[in-house]
């Protein structure tokens, strides 16, 4: 199976093994990650629905993505939850639908019909976790990992529709799949202090702090996360336990982290 | 020809201030029949009657018209007024020319030329009214209670008193209900147990009231007065009147690692068991998920140590079949399920409990002895975070929590705090509050002192996670007032749960055909009015099935209920409604139609010869209305293809003849 892929800028820079072990987990897998052309930066942060201007590059992305009939994937949770914000904001309001359409001026009209995936989900929902159970040659037996999933994956609920934003468990199904002992933390849920971190790093490193004692007060040994922010602060404010992408875990359960390590 | 008379009414200003009382009178004496017209100020007023009772006299009225209200205020009024002048009573049309014409008109204009065709309507209505009488059906004189709680417990003990024989349905093994779980009770602080046990006891000695515990309604047919209900009672295993509650077949049980829902799960019972040392009847019970006899057939002590002999492997559910002439239901209330709030940890950690929880906690009789012991480590707690409205006036998250106030929770909280600083003046108690809402004799009172005598910390605003972090509970919360965060290192959590109906509320409503609200609860004949009786006729309501209440609102509700029911119980025969539907058996084909959508079961066919033009005769099958039964809902006439079935009162001629007159 074929999908469109949506990077992001951080994937290519501070963030290659999130993309790297991803890619190669799809291709194990069964999912070819098509990378989108000349795909741009998805804004960083969902604004207002006022600035149509920051969202033209989400919005092609998932054009190009409709026009392949392949839903679009991101690992970023940032780019996911701008993505998924974007198509939702053009399936539901049709003022902003018709004004970035106008905007962009392309042959054809977009109205937000391209399925919109984390990979989290892809793996969820078109891969299956028992089919990835099968396919571990190297299960995490012993590892105690508590899942941090952040804000941008969850929220808002309503449109983002992933998981039960109180109580979710799409991150522990994965990773127990992947034979880990997971470790479930109330904070996992919690922000990271996000770009706070820029202008008050104090604050943002007591948000990190919370999550990481609780988590390793809990019995963790590792925090996993998707979010290339999340991780930044959680690895810079606190040195308790390491922080590390899913991907990562994925690729070494599958039996394939070496041999990208190597790459 | 009918002779008509037209009465418009003023109601004060009310429509006369928007309708021009005087034209419509004089616009509506020419619509044919009218013989009389007239108008007046409060025609619901003995003058406004006297001036319909004497018109009848004097003109020789056979239809009144009334433009006034809507019939629902003062239908059955001039219905007596006409029985006074010797008028059929179903003789009265009222043309609603308030509810539906001036209090919804801004103008007089158009509030006039309304009410003219609405009064034309009524006319014309009435032209085609035919005299109704309504039919009688006979009382069955005893009552069904459906729930054992205190609201159960109430109703039955005075209805008993009245000297009718009351039948209790309580699906637990004893009465008692939420009550029997309670500790004390606000505002007198006191014991519920002290309360309510003598209240069972007198439950169980009165012989005018039978407890059929650990059953359950399985079917209800019939209607007021002749209700005919079908009783499960699920075998216990063991004969109820033979065992005399010694205790000695618990003690011995093998199986001792069974969750005590008595206890809410915080302790264990055994695979027998007796619920708590007061319950009523206090019968032994055997749980048939738990007991090794009945799963595998190896065991047997029980019976072995029983000397009385009471033990019955072999028992069957039982049912049984009882008339009954007015049910009232009583089926309370449950906390919510948290497993949709993990932001407050119920799930994560023992130590985040609920109210209900915390009433077993501090109870003497509960699985601490009433020590307040944290569940985790049996630990004393020292600080304590009290959390209301979970799950309450929840608008944003009605998919997992309730719109309305739960109502009983400021209070009990408020009860808790209080209880925990009298005994425990070490620890720390917090509560976070929306709003206190505390209107009810003595309970504002109550809630300032535990503020000020107790010092309870009470802080304005909401606990947004409750995270557990070693043998601690990370609470963090927003205080609205000093507009800033707080983070507390609490040992206990207690969660101020949201209230929802029983769930077997939906499934009796069905039988019933009682109505219900969104939220599931009961919806009352009247909200002001009539709040205790269900619109469908000889269903009462009683306690929390109908909204959330108190132990004192719901006793008051429960004796209310009660009045009602013997207002129904001491009549040896009831009137119907003679506005009811009857097949033209000549255009009846027997096609089942209207049975199939009759919401009360009042249709049934029956073969039936009719002579044939070559003068045989002829056996047809041809629908027939239980005139006691049917409520005049009009369902059947609307499915009918054949146009065989018709409305008294509400015939499709009459309405027809409405709408001319509307469209004329």
């Amino acid at each position: 199976m074929k999908v469109s892929y949506f990077p992001g800028c951080t994937l290519k820079n501070k963030a290659k093994i999130l993309d790297v072990y991803a890619r190669r987990c799809a291709e194990v897998l069964g999912v070819t990650l098509e990378e989108i052309d000349n795909w741009q930066c998805c804004g960083g942060v969902f604004t207002s629905k006022d600035e149509p201007g920051s969202k033209l590059s989400s919005v092609r992305a998932l054009k190009f993505a409709f026009e392949k009939s392949q839903p679009l994937v991101s690992v970023c949770s940032a780019c996911h939850n701008v993505l998924k914000q974007t198509n939702h904001l053009m399936q539901s309001d049709e003022a902003f639908c018709t004004k970035v359409n106008r905007y962009m001026a392309e042959d054809s009209a977009y109205d937000g019909s391209t399925q919109v995936y984390h990979y989290l989900e892809l793996l969820r929902d078109v891969v299956g976790f028992d089919k990835i159970r099968e396919a571990v040659v190297n299960p995490l037996k012993g590892r105690k990992i508590a899942p941090y999933y952040g804000c941008l994956l969850l929220r808002p609920s309503s449109v983002m529709q992933m998981d039960d934003p109180e109580n979710p468990t799409i991150f522990e199904d994965l990773l127990r799949a992947l034979g880990a002992e997971v470790v479930v933390s109330s904070m996992r849920n919690e922000c990271c202090g996000g770009y706070v971190t820029m202008e008050k790093p104090e604050f943002a490193k007591k948000k990190s702090l919370d999550i990481t004692s609780n988590m390793q007060a809990m019995g963790a040994d590792m925090i996993a996360t998707a979010c290339p922010l999340c991780k930044y602060n959680l690895d810079k404010n606190s040195d308790a336990i390491p922080t590390v992408y899913f991907t990562e875990l994925l690729a070494e359960a599958l039996g394939v982290k070496e041999e990208c390590d190597n790459a | 020809m009918q002779r008509i008379g037209v009465f418009v009414c003023w109601c004060g200003s009310n429509i006369a201030g928007t309708v021009d009382v005087q034209a419509v009178s004089e616009a509506l004496k020419t619509e044919p029949g009218v013989v009389f017209f007239t108008n007046y100020q409060y025609m619901c007023s003995q003058a406004g009657q006297d001036i319909i009772i004497d018109a009848v006299k004097e003109h020789n009225l056979t239809g009144i018209v009334v433009c006034s209200c809507s019939p629902r205020m003062h239908e059955a009024t001039f219905r007596k007024t006409a029985a006074a002048a010797g008028l059929n009573p179903y003789m009265v049309e009222i043309a609603n020319i308030r509810e539906q014409c001036s209090w919804v008109h801004k103008d007089m204009a158009s509030g006039t030329e309304k009410a003219i065709i609405l009064g034309k309507a009524a006319i014309a209505k009435v032209n085609l009214n035919a005299p109704l009488t309504p039919g009688e059906s006979p009382v069955t004189k005893r009552a069904l209670v459906i729930g054992g709680g205190i609201a159960g417990i109430q109703t039955a003990l005075d209805i008993a008193d009245a000297g009718f024989p009351v039948d209790i349905v309580e699906t637990k093994p004893t009465i008692g209900g939420k009550m029997a779980q309670l500790d004390k009770t606000f505002p007198t602080l006191d014991c519920a147990a002290c309360i309510l046990t003598p209240k069972m006891v007198d439950v169980a000695q009165n012989d005018k009231i039978r407890i059929f515990s650990y059953s359950e309604v399985q079917e209800i047919k019939g209607f007021v007065g002749n209700f005919d209900v079908t009783i499960k009672k699920k075998a216990r295993f063991v004969k109820e009147e033979i065992c005399t509650g010694c205790g000695a077949c618990v003690e011995k049980c093998p199986m001792k690692k069974i969750p005590n829902e008595f206890n809410l799960g915080m302790d264990n019972r055994r695979a027998i068991y007796i619920p708590f040392a007061q319950a009523v009847p206090k019968v032994a019970t055997i749980d048939p998920s738990a007991c090794n006899m009945l799963k595998n057939g190896k065991c047997g002590v029980c019976s072995k140590v029983c000397t009385a002999g009471a033990i019955d492997y072999t028992q069957k559910d039982e049912f049984i079949n009882e008339k009954y002439g007015a049910i009232v239901v009583a089926t309370g209330f449950n906390p919510i399920s948290m497993d949709k709030f993990d932001e407050y940890a119920y799930n994560q950690s023992k130590d985040v409990i609920t109210s209900l929880e915390f009433e077993r906690l501090t109870n003497a009789a509960g699985p601490t002895q009433g020590k307040l012991l944290r569940p985790s480590d049996l630990e004393h707690p020292h600080t304590i975070v009290f959390v209301q409205c979970v799950g309450s006036r929840c608008a944003a998250c009605a998919e997992k929590g309730k719109e309305y106030c739960s109502k009983i929770c400021c209070m009990y909280t408020a009860k808790h705090a209080m209880l925990v600083r009298d005994k425990y003046p070490d620890t720390e108690v917090y509560v976070f509050y929306i709003d206190v809402r505390t209107p009810g004799k003595n309970f504002d009172e109550f809630y300032r002192r535990a503020v000020e005598e107790y010092g309870v910390k009470y802080i304005k605003g909401m606990v947004g996670k409750v995270t557990p972090e070693g043998n601690k509970l990370k609470v963090r919360a927003s205080d609205l007032i000093a507009g800033k965060q707080l983070n507390i290192d609490a040992d206990l959590v207690v969660l101020a749960v949201a209230i929802e109906p029983d769930k077997s509320a939906r499934p009796l409503a069905t039988m019933l055909t009682a109505s219900m609200d969104t939220n599931d609860f009961f919806t009352e004949a009247h909200p002001k009015l009539r709040p205790v009786e269900s619109p469908t006729a000889g269903v009462f309501l009683s306690g929390a099935c109908q909204g959330p209440k108190d132990i004192p609102e719901t006793v008051s509700q429960a004796s209310a209920a009660a009045s009602k029911v013997i207002g129904l119980l001491v009549k040896d025969k009831l009137k119907g409604n003679p506005c009811i539907a009857s097949a033209n058996e000549l255009m009846c084909n027997g096609c089942s139609t209207c049975a199939n959508v009759c919401p009360y079961g009042a249709i049934t066919y029956i073969d039936k010869e009719f002579p044939m033009f070559d003068r045989t005769m002829q056996t047809r099958r041809v629908a027939q209305v239980n005139p006691a039964v049917c409520q005049g809902c009009g369902a059947c006439t609307v499915a009918c293809m054949s146009g065989a079935m018709d409305l008294r009162g509400f015939a499709s001629s009459q309405i027809i003849a409405e709408v001319d007159a509307i469209c004329r």
